[in-house]
């Protein structure tokens, strides 16, 4: 019920099981895929794709190389997908297929530690997958330092996190999951392409980089692609920072009023 | 004496300082929900009820669809707030000791909300986990419980491949993991084939003998005779009536009922012409009720006057003789 605005800790702490229990199905595959997924990225688009790129010469935002341009910007990408796939079908299956959110709302937990607690999972997750994205990359040399990687790293957490809240929120309003393919279609891949993970939205039309730059991920990927590459400016890190942390944090409030007007009625 | 409105019976029942204060206590209880689209003015589903269930108390709630038992029962476990009304659950307000209120319930809803995705006895442990159960504690009820709804020689399945009679029984043994000082059972067999209601009922009555305060609704009125030490009838979101069994059908019905089939579209003119022979008649599609305390002599002055039904039954009023009473309808159509 309603009354407690802030989730309580030993709260989402109870709930360390069944997440847990939940990663122990999936985590051999997913492991697996956050390999392999990023080495062919890396290969394909920062290797081959490169080569021709780079012949061409031109500027990349200061990028030594289009492979050193284009790895930062793929794993922001792939931090908004992760937080796609572990909010969506999932939230639809805790609310409608199996109904998991209504057996735990039925105990001393509340809606606010239940979505804390999932949230706090997809938190983990895109940890896990961007921290072996970084990892794939490393041997590839496109990294300036290594405290970039290391400040980079939860910097990609952050930019997942700017989509999961709200993704959470979407994914307890809506009736079915033909809505996700929808969203998948006219968000996930729009942005993915767009956001400046492979070229530089500089070279939008006027109207189209003004959208790029709204939506969080270009800058979860500028912020990621600075400190990879080591030319970080103060000011826009800055504001790319607040702004991701602000939607996160907009995400996780709209989720758990979502998800309560869903499970109260 | 049972009521159709508040029973004042209740007021009576606990007269003595030393009585226990009620499990539940419900006054004007009432819970309209939004209409999907504008938000507001929706539908009323529970509509002023009043209710207090005593400790060790087998308490029920009968009626048909849509009379708004669940919704009540959402409301008592503290997971769906009143829109009006006075509720008070083990003595304290839903609205602000929610979660303090949740830990000490038992709750079997009318869904089944297992986890496909984990084993029988790993949905038990990480239920308990919800609870601040420690493992070993955990791991020590669970495999008591399951012994005690009879599936420890599932407690390796997955819950897909139980039946909906192991499934419910599972529910029933994941609602007991905390000890709870009251369990809310919503429709506990609805589903069920009739060898797998006798085993959860079964369980049931176990429960109650060890004097467990059990909340049931039900729109079978076997179960609700069964089970039930107290129950209200429940019609339109609103209680019509409030009392043990026995009591219901003394207040409501007659001792006996003589059950008459005639041809099709027969009854409502057979119906004008025994009216005299019983204290009431009832015309259903199918047959036609005789409320007598004597359904033997109703039956034969019935043939005294000519008149051969293809099939009779006489038989003792139940519960959907009080429904029907009540109501002018059937509970299950
Ligand atoms: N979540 C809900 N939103 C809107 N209407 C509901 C909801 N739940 C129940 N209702 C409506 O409230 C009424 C009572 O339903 P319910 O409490 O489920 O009755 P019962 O359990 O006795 O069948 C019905 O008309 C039903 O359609
Ligand atoms: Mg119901």
């Amino acid at each position: 019920m309603a009354g407690s605005v802030l989730p309580r800790w030993d709260m989402v702490l109870r709930q360390r099981s069944y997440w847990a229990a939940a990663y122990r199905r999936t985590w051999r595959g997913s492991v697996f895929s956050s390999f392999l997924v990023p080495l062919l990225y890396v290969l394909a688009m920062g290797v081959l794709l490169g080569r021709y790129v780079d012949a061409r010469g031109g500027s990349l935002e200061g990028a030594p190389s289009y492979l050193a341009f284009v790895a930062p910007g793929l794993v922001a990408a792939q931090a908004m997908q992760t937080a796609m796939g572990e909010t969506t079908w999932p939230v639809m299956a805790m609310t409608k297929w199996q109904r998991t959110y209504y057996a735990m709302t039925a105990s001393p937990l509340a809606v606010v530690d239940i979505v804390a607690a999932h949230l706090l999972f997809v938190a983990f997750r895109l940890a896990v997958t961007c921290g072996l994205f970084l990892l794939v990359m490393a041997p590839f040399g496109v990294f300036a330092s290594w405290w970039g990687v290391l400040l980079a790293w939860p910097v990609t957490v952050l930019t997942g996190m700017s989509f999961a809240g709200l993704l959470h929120a979407f994914a307890s309003t809506v009736e079915d999951s033909t809505s996700f393919t929808i969203l998948f279609r006219l968000m996930v891949v729009p942005l993915f392409l767009l956001s400046g993970a492979f070229f530089p939205v500089a070279s939008l039309p006027a109207a189209l980089r003004w959208l790029a730059q709204v939506a969080p991920l270009w800058h979860g990927v500028d912020l990621t692609r600075m400190l990879v590459l080591g030319h970080l400016r103060a000011g826009p890190a800055v504001v790319h920072l607040a702004y991701l942390l602000a939607l996160s944090l907009a995400g996780w409030l709209l989720a758990v009023r979502r998800l309560d007007a869903r499970l109260e009625v | 004496m049972p009521s159709t409105r508040r029973p004042e019976t209740l007021a009576g029942r606990s007269p003595g300082a030393a009585a226990a204060e009620p499990l539940v206590h419900a006054r004007g209880l009432r819970k309209a929900y939004p209409s999907p689209r504008s938000g507001r003015g929706g539908v009323e589903a529970v509509r002023g009820v009043d209710l207090d269930v005593a400790p060790g108390e087998a308490f029920g709630f009968l009626g048909p669809n849509g009379a708004g038992k669940s919704s009540t029962m959402r409301m008592v476990a503290a997971v769906s707030p009143p829109t009006g009304g006075e509720l008070r659950i083990l003595g304290m307000d839903p609205r602000t000791h929610g979660r303090e209120i949740r830990a000490r319930l038992g709750v079997c809803p009318q869904e089944d909300t297992l986890d496909n995705e984990l084993d029988v006895r790993q949905n038990l442990l990480v239920y308990g986990s919800y609870f601040g159960l420690r493992r070993a504690e955990a791991a020590r009820r669970a495999d008591e419980l399951l012994e005690f709804v009879q599936l420890t020689e599932k407690a390796r399945s997955r819950v897909e491949d139980l039946s909906g009679g192991m499934k419910r029984r599972l529910t029933i043994a994941r609602s007991l993991i905390n000890n709870p000082d009251l369990l809310l059972l919503d429709e506990p067999t609805t589903g069920l084939d009739p060898q797998a209601r006798h085993l959860v009922w079964d369980r049931l009555f176990r429960l109650k003998a060890r004097g467990t305060t059990l909340v049931v609704t039900t729109h079978y009125m076997d179960e609700a005779e069964q089970l039930c030490d107290r129950l209200v009838v429940m019609d339109g979101g609103v209680v019509v009536a409030e009392g043990s069994p026995p009591e219901l059908i003394r207040a409501w019905s007659t001792r006996e009922v003589a059950e008459l089939r005639f041809g099709v579209g027969e009854h409502a003119e057979v119906a004008e012409r025994v009216a005299d022979l019983a204290q009431r008649v009832e015309v259903l599609p199918d047959r036609l009720l005789l409320y007598t305390d004597d359904g033997e002599t109703a039956l034969m002055r019935v043939r005294e006057r000519g008149l051969q039904p293809t099939t009779v039954l006489v038989r003792r009023s139940t519960l959907e003789d009080v429904f029907l009473r009540l109501t002018g309808r059937t509970l299950v159509e």
